[in-house]
């Protein structure tokens, strides 16, 4: 079990000639990736990577039964890009793209409203169910099969926890990049209550940063509705008020998305709250009740 | 982005928002010149001096003047361009005024009470939509406002789908317990202020205060405009209004370099590739014993030449007493990471402080074996946790 994606998901890979999807793509395939082939509006008919190349999503539907969606197209064409998935019926649609305008995010919120897509993105490393399916453009050798499910905003940072959790001798059920940006389709909380109605997750790693209140708000839920352990870690708990670090959500806005402020509510929240980013791993295993590897 | 003053509200007028009219100027002789040309176009008998500064609580730091005649706007003028100004937002080095809006004055007495009010438009991140916060009370600190009495700050939320509706523009007037002719005049103040928001995709307007004048005029006294920077590419007019001189030099250089480097008041200077991975080797350096002196990103392709690129950034700054290198290689291949330090190290010649260089993912043996080898002070770790070890060492040095 896992959750999003598994051997069986039908990939389509939105942007898929270009350089970015082109490079990514071949890793997913390599990876195992059942990815049925690629959209190019004006190139459908031709083959790419020996897989077919489709002029929309609906033909992807169509032809070759597509039911997820990565989405490589630059920040201009990419709201439209998830907004056409969102319309050929594609279930989970994961947005790496990084940069689109929030404008554009408002109007594709508003869209998806009410249909049956789930945004996981954008501005995201992707979705990985280790020895099953990579939709996303994180290293696939750092994870390994287990049972620990992985929330977090930032890529590298998820790398570091996966590399941590192998290291303590467990493994990763599915690991959810859910992106920096300030508006985002699945939420810290969907992630977790994800994860809580996985049987193959044990336990869950959140990790967050400064900015905004998913964090808080999945905490509030966690309290309610505990069954697992829960590990997190908030970024950026030394950056200054009111400067974007980086990820265009990563920024102070007041008291109440610092570091510390969101640190303490999940710490009251019964999560268990590390202060370094170099123990989330050992932490993990120590809940767990595992012995170190 | 952000812009002066003088700039957002040129862009609000633009839309059709009233504003307190003005004209810029560089030295006290063109300041006297535009409040001749202002008092020509506007009829003002006073005028206000402000300085054009990318920060806020202007007037705290002396920064804004009332001159009643024009030698007085000589005098005014001449106090604050080139003055180092502090605010409560520039910290304590303040920032230089290299210009004034010269600006008409707006509370002359009338048959009314003059009345100032607060307006901000911003995208509420709960919800995924754009908010009109408001309130009574106008030309204050609003957080202070927010902590002392909540209840007078207004929220009007808009539907996405059919944009801003007159009833919501009527329902903010009423509150505002504006009636008469200033009540149609807030309804179109709010309605142009959301469309030129909407229209320039600004990411936040501040409006305090928002003034209701004595003969029942609504106009924008001070603007404050920031820019959706992912947007500015189909803005080009906006975002050459950028002044680069009201921004860190060091950050400018690197953005000019496709770094994201962002200037902090700390010892320790990191470089890592990720924005979360950055904030959180930041906090690594905090808990070993240090402070942060910068967030670097260098982004997915951490080769020779960026590596040097951002050593040089970093080395600008003489607070630097060691450098924290944090690299996760997922995609990018390690050993090519740390050939590319090696080869960074040698191009710049001596680097006068340690160099802690963590690599981990592929290839992260052969890396390590590659810095180890290398003869430079560099000193290597895999582990995170050496890392921070390694940090905390060599500041007790």
């Amino acid at each position: 079990m896992s959750v999003l994606v598994n051997k069986d998901s039908k990939i389509v890979v939105q942007g898929f000639t270009g350089n970015e999807g082109t490079f990514h793509a071949t890793q997913m395939i390599e990876y195992g990736t059942n990815v049925i082939g690629g959209v190019t509006p004006g190139k459908g008919g031709t083959t790419h990577l020996d897989k077919p190349v489709f002029n929309t999503v609906a033909d992807a539907v169509k032809h070759a039964g597509a039911n997820v969606s990565i989405i490589f197209v630059p920040p201009s064409f990419a709201a439209d890009a998830i907004m056409e998935a969102a319309e050929a019926g594609i279930g989970l649609v994961v947005c790496i793209t990084e940069g689109i305008p929030t404008k554009d995010m408002i109007t594709v919120k508003e869209y998806l409203r009410g249909k049956n897509t789930r945004l996981v993105g954008p501005n995201c490393p992707g979705v990985i169910t280790p020895e099953e399916a990579k939709v996303g453009i994180m290293p696939g050798f750092v994870f390994k099969k287990g049972t620990i499910g992985i929330v977090s905003k930032s890529g590298t940072l998820t790398y570091e926890a996966a590399d941590q959790v192998v290291k303590a001798g467990m493994g990763i059920s599915t690991a959810i990049g859910i992106g920096g940006d300030p508006i985002i389709g699945t939420t810290t909380l969907e992630a977790v209550q994800l994860f809580m109605n996985d049987p193959a997750t044990e336990g869950i790693i959140m990790i967050g940063e400064i900015g905004g209140s998913l964090e808080a708000e999945a905490a509030r839920w966690i309290k309610e509705n505990n069954r697992k352990p829960v590990v997190g870690f908030i970024a950026g708990q030394t950056a200054p008020p009111g400067r974007r670090m980086g990820h265009a959500g990563a920024i102070i806005g007041g008291a109440e998305d610092t570091a510390a402020a969101k640190m303490k509510i999940m710490a009251e929240c019964g999560i268990t709250v590390v202060d370094s980013p170099a123990v989330i791993g050992q932490t993990m295993a120590k809940v767990l009740g595992k012995v170190m590897a | 982005m952000n812009i002066h003053e003088y700039q957002g509200k040129s862009i609000l007028k633009s839309f059709g928002v009233a504003i307190q009219e003005g004209i810029v100027a560089d030295t006290p002789e063109q300041a006297v010149a535009a409040a001749k040309e202002l008092t020509a176009q506007t009829g003002t008998s006073w005028w206000v001096v402000k300085a054009q500064i990318h920060a806020g609580g202007r007037g705290k730091g002396g920064g804004v003047k009332l001159a009643k005649s024009l030698d007085d706007v000589h005098e005014k003028a001449s106090a604050i361009i080139g003055m180092q100004l502090v605010t409560p937002q520039t910290g304590p080095q303040g920032k230089k005024v290299n210009k004034v809006l010269v600006a008409q004055d707006v509370y002359y007495p009338g048959p009314s009470k003059t009345a100032e009010f607060y307006m901000s438009v911003l995208m509420n991140r709960q919800t995924g939509r754009n908010i009109i916060m408001y309130s009574t009370e106008g030309g204050m600190d609003i957080e202070e406002v927010a902590a002392k009495t909540p209840h007078l700050i207004f929220k009007e939320e808009i539907d996405p789908a059919v944009g801003l509706q007159p009833f919501q523009t009527r329902k903010i007037a009423f509150n505002l317990g504006l009636s008469g002719n200033a009540f149609k005049e807030m309804t179109r103040f709010v309605a142009s202020l959301y469309k030129a928001y909407d229209t320039i995709d600004a990411s936040m307007f501040e409006i305090n205060p928002v003034l209701k004048t004595s003969d029942d005029k609504v106009i924008a006294v001070d603007a404050k405009v920031n820019f959706d920077e992912n947007a500015l590419y189909r803005h080009p007019d906006y975002a050459a209004m950028r002044d680069i001189t009201e921004e860190d030099p060091t950050e400018v250089e690197a953005g000019e370099h496709n770094l994201n480097y962002v200037k902090l008041d700390g010892n320790v200077g990191c470089m890592v590739n990720g924005a979360g991975l950055a904030m959180a080797t930041m906090d690594i350096i905090k808990l070993a014993g240090g402070d942060p002196a910068n967030f670097l990103d260098v982004g997915g392709t951490a080769n020779a030449a960026r590596v040097e690129q951002a050593f040089r950034i970093i080395l600008k700054d003489l607070n630097v007493k060691a450098i924290l290198v944090n690299i996760f290689g997922g995609i990018v291949r390690c050993d090519r990471v740390a050939q590319g330090i090696v080869d960074a190290y040698k191009s710049i010649g001596e680097i006068p402080v340690p160099i802690i260089v963590r690599l981990q993912g592929t290839n992260a043996q052969e890396a390590k074996k590659i810095i180890d080898e290398s003869g430079l002070k560099v000193f290597s770790a895999i582990q995170l946790k050496e890392a921070a070890d390694l940090v905390a060492q060599v500041l007790k040095k």
